[in-house]
Order: C-alpha cells, then structure tokens, then sequence
C-alpha cells in the first residue's frame, strides 16, 4: 500500500515537474516511479515486495478480461439459439479464501465470469454457493473456478 | 459515425421495450427488479450515446448519477424482499 | 483509426445491451436471466464509457468514464449477488431443468442458517468463532 501511495506521489511530482498535465504524461510519470521504485527496493525495507506485485496485478486484469469475452461469447451463443443447451443448477465451492476482504473479491470476480453466479456464503465462511449455468462438466468447472481463487489470492498473499 | 450512432440507438431502445415487456410480464418481484436494473444500464448507455452525438461532455455527470441510483434501488430492493417481502420458502 | 475502434465499441456495446435484454426474456428462471442481464449489460457499459473517452479525450472527461468503469465493475457483481440471494431465498421457482442444488439440503427456512456441510470436520477441529460470542 506505501509502495503505490509513493508511485502516485513520484508520477504527480513528474507532471509537476514537466508541467504538461495530461493523462498520458502522468501514465508517463506513473512508469518511470515504477523504474525507479525497482533500483531502489533493496534500500527500502517498506517498499519491499510491491515492484514484483505490479506486474502480477496487470497479468491477473489480463487473465480477467479474456476470460469475461470468451465466456460471454458462450452464453451469448445459448442466448440466441432456441434449443436450451445449457445445464445449470447450484453448486457449493469450498473457499481458500479467509478473511473478509479476500472472500469478497473472490466472490465478485466469480460473478462478474459469465455462466457463474455467487449466491451465497456458509454461515461459517467455508464454502461459496454458486449457480452455475454450464454443468456438463463440473470437474472441469470446479478446476477453472479453483484457478481463478488462486490467482486472485496470489495477489494478496 | 452519425449512422453507427443511428443503429447503436435503434438497438439500444429496442433493448429497453423488451426489457419493459419483462417488466409488465415477469411473474415475481425479483424478475422486475432486475428488469428495471437493466434499464439503469441501458439508461446509462443511452447517456454516454447522447453524450456523443451531441458534443456535450456534461452529460457524463448524468450518466454517473443514473449509474448510482441503479445500484442502490436493487440494494434497496434486496433490502425489502428479505426483510418484508411476501415470502414463500 | 479512432473514429474506427470507436464505433465497433459503440456497436458491439449496444448488441451486448440487446442481447443482455434478449436473455432477460428467454430465460427459463430468474438466476438463469440473471447471467444473461449483468455481465452483458456490465460489459456494454463498459464498452459505450470507452467510445465515450475515446470521442473526447479530455483528461476531465476521461476521468469520469473510467470513474463510471469501475463502478460498474464494483457494484454490478453485488448488485447481481444481493438480488439472486434474496430472490432464491424468498422462493423464486428453479427451472425444471436444473440438475442439481446443493444449497437447498443446508438451508434451514425457519431459522435462516445456512450450513457449509463440513460441520463434521469442523467439529473435529473445533475452535472458537466469532459467531459463538454472540
């Protein structure tokens, strides 16, 4: 948190500095704090971690936005076509996931993936109840859900 | 681009009449809550459309306050069904 | 080139918007047209608050399409949460084709307690919750 807090005050110093404030600049700025915060992350013991967090944070948004088209481009197809090819039905997922925080974003990022929908968490926060629309193959569901909650609590832990 | 902006509104108001014919059908509440919260968004899209068509970035600043008072009327909803709704479980 | 991406993301924004409305008639039951309503719709959003930045390309203006992008992204999931939650437990029917429900076994309607259906390992492992205080 200290190390994006100082990124952003590094990158407003550079458009300051460069007196050119548009949005490009400051991505500008925002790029050459990062540079810097990576020459200098063996001096200071607070910024420790925070350069190699970045790059996973853009891999996982990567991940994120291919995953929300293809699966989109799935239930689009079932929309269209009168047959109902589509299986669905409740699900409970066991959670990785322990505090509150960690169990909100999982269960958001699981929303926002079409074809799976969070309803509900166990009263004592184990497991996720989702309903899913595609259960052909729930092996396969439960793996790519799983890899999802791992990716995203990498960016935590 | 006037055409492109033509069809992406003919579309966009076809969206919301069946959305309304979802409204008036819908056989429970929470089928027309979530009716109406499809309108918020198509509302907001309508919006940001204009927003170009016209040239007048102002109309941002609308779309943003549609945008919130979609989320918070199902909030507000959810609230109502779980609490005082008429319930059959 | 701009005036190109432009309008692709308002078109393929506005049929997304379609095709979210579409679903949200053809569906069999309310949880089955929520999956069609929210993401679509989300990302249409998503898609026209893009064209709209591109179209300006003021720093002010951008700011508050992508402020708009990521309230979208927050609260559409929630939104979509709290209502299926509510509509599924105030007793919306499933559709007759659903194949399986592992919720309903661990729901109890009168107390409104929903177990995880792990309680025999946890009891194994018992230690104190929070919810115990109360």
């Amino acid at each position: 948190m200290t190390g994006a807090i100082w990124n952003l005050l590094l990158a407003l110093a550079w458009v300051v500095l460069s007196g050119n404030f548009s949005g490009l600049n400051l991505v500008m700025g925002l790029v050459l704090g990062y540079i810097t915060m990576v020459l200098i992350e063996h001096q200071v013991e607070s910024l420790a971690g925070y350069p190699a967090r970045v790059p996973r944070i853009l891999r996982f948004i990567g991940f994120f936005i291919s995953e929300l088209v293809l699966a989109n481009l799935k239930v689009a197809y079932d929309i269209l076509t009168p047959p109902w090819h589509m299986k669905p039905g409740v699900i409970a997922l066991p959670l990785e996931a322990r505090t509150e925080l960690e169990i909100t974003l999982v269960a958001n990022l699981i929303s926002l993936t079409p074809g799976t929908l969070s309803l509900d968490v166990s009263d004592d926060r184990k497991v996720l109840y989702i309903h899913a629309m595609f259960l052909d193959d729930e092996e396969e569901l439960r793996r790519n859900l799983k890899e999802m909650e791992c990716r995203a609590l990498e960016l935590f832990r | 681009m006037a055409v492109v902006i033509l069809i992406s509104q003919v579309l966009m108001s076809l969206a919301l009449v069946l959305a309304f014919v979802r409204v008036v059908r819908g056989p429970s509440l929470p089928d027309r809550v979530v009716a109406l919260e499809l309108f918020s968004s198509i509302v907001v899209g309508l919006v940001g459309l204009y927003a170009i068509q016209t040239d007048v970035s102002v109309f941002i600043d609308a779309a943003i306050v549609i945008a919130l008072m979609g989320f918070l009327t199902a909030i507000g909803f959810a609230r109502f069904l779980e609490r005082g709704g008429p319930r059959d479980d | 080139m701009i005036e190109f991406v432009k309008g692709a993301f308002m078109l393929t924004g506005a049929s997304l918007m379609l095709l979210a409305s579409l679903g949200l008639l053809r569906m069999p039951d309310l949880l089955t047209r929520m999956h069609a309503t929210t993401k679509a719709s989300a990302l249409g959003v998503i898609l026209i608050m893009l064209a709209v930045a591109l179209h300006f390309g003021e720093v002010a203006v951008v700011a508050r399409a992508v402020a708009i992008i990521i309230f979208v992204v927050m609260t559409a999931p929630i939104a979509a949460h709290v209502i299926g939650r509510a509509g599924y437990f105030v007793g919306s029917k499933l559709w007759s084709g659903t194949v399986k429900d592992e919720l309903k076994p661990n729901y109890d309607p009168f107390t409104h307690e929903l177990k995880s259906g792990m309680e025999a390992q946890a009891n194994v492992e018992r230690r104190p919750q929070q919810h115990d205080l109360d």
